[in-house]
């Protein structure tokens, strides 16, 4: 169970196989990767900037990646975030998962990043042809991790 | 009361401050009664402090208007979270 708070990119390949390599016992492994888009509601993105509340943000993926490991058995979780200034198409986020079988692994996959989006605390600012404004949690992904609370 | 106060997201870029150690009148009790005192500092504070614009944490945990706030507390105040 490992968790990167970084500026810098990530490999995925490379902690896919860190991750692989972590126990024999693995026979799924899963992950989301999660980018810059180049558009929004509000026009064109030319980049945007990421910060963190240094502390509270490793507690917070600390407690989402316990309770993940409380609802399935799961062999190996890695979760990096990067925070900084970023571009359209580059990586934000990776959530990967290990566990015997695919459906502990798909899903806590899963859940991690919908938990993630509604309890972490990071905040991203969108750049525009149009302006700058900060984003906002998506009722969308309150509705994800609603879901998930009631146990569907 | 010593309050440390942490700002994130729209309100660290508006009010144009990351942070600060606040003296707080004692008889604030809850975040909301906080949120009301900063408020009181001007335009920019009223606007941005808003209760249906900020969240807030006290000392790293997600924390409700109501909840009591103590001296040395860590207060955390931010627009809603947005990351993944």
């Amino acid at each position: 169970m490992s968790i990167s708070i970084q500026e810098g990119d990530f490999d995925v390949a490379a902690e896919m196989a860190a991750l692989r390599r972590s126990s024999a016992k693995t026979g799924a492994l899963v992950s989301f990767v999660g980018l810059v888009r180049d558009f929004s509601n509000e026009g064109r993105i030319d980049n945007i900037f990421l910060e963190h509340y240094p502390g509270m943000t490793e507690k917070a993926l600390g407690k989402i990646i316990s309770e993940a490991t409380a609802r399935w058995s799961l062999l190996g979780v890695r979760v990096i975030h990067r925070i900084g200034p970023l571009l359209p198409n580059d990586q934000i986020v990776l959530v990967a998962t290990a566990a015997a079988h695919r459906r502990e692994a798909f899903s806590s996959c899963e859940f991690i990043i919908d938990y993630l989006k509604t309890a972490a605390p990071f905040w991203k600012r969108e750049q525009t042809d149009i302006g700058g404004r900060w984003l906002e949690t998506r009722d969308s992904d309150i509705q994800r991790m609603e879901h998930w609370i009631k146990g569907e | 009361m010593k309050i440390r106060l942490v700002y994130f997201g729209r309100p660290r870029e508006q009010l144009k401050m990351s942070g600060e150690t606040a003296d707080v009148p004692e008889n604030l009790s809850t975040l909301a009664d906080l949120l009301g005192w900063l408020r009181a500092r001007g335009e920019v504070w009223a606007r941005e402090l808003a209760e249906n614009r900020v969240r807030c944490a006290i000392n790293q945990e997600f924390s409700g208007l109501a909840a009591p706030i103590s001296d040395r507390d860590e207060i955390a105040i931010f627009s809603p979270i947005s990351g993944g």
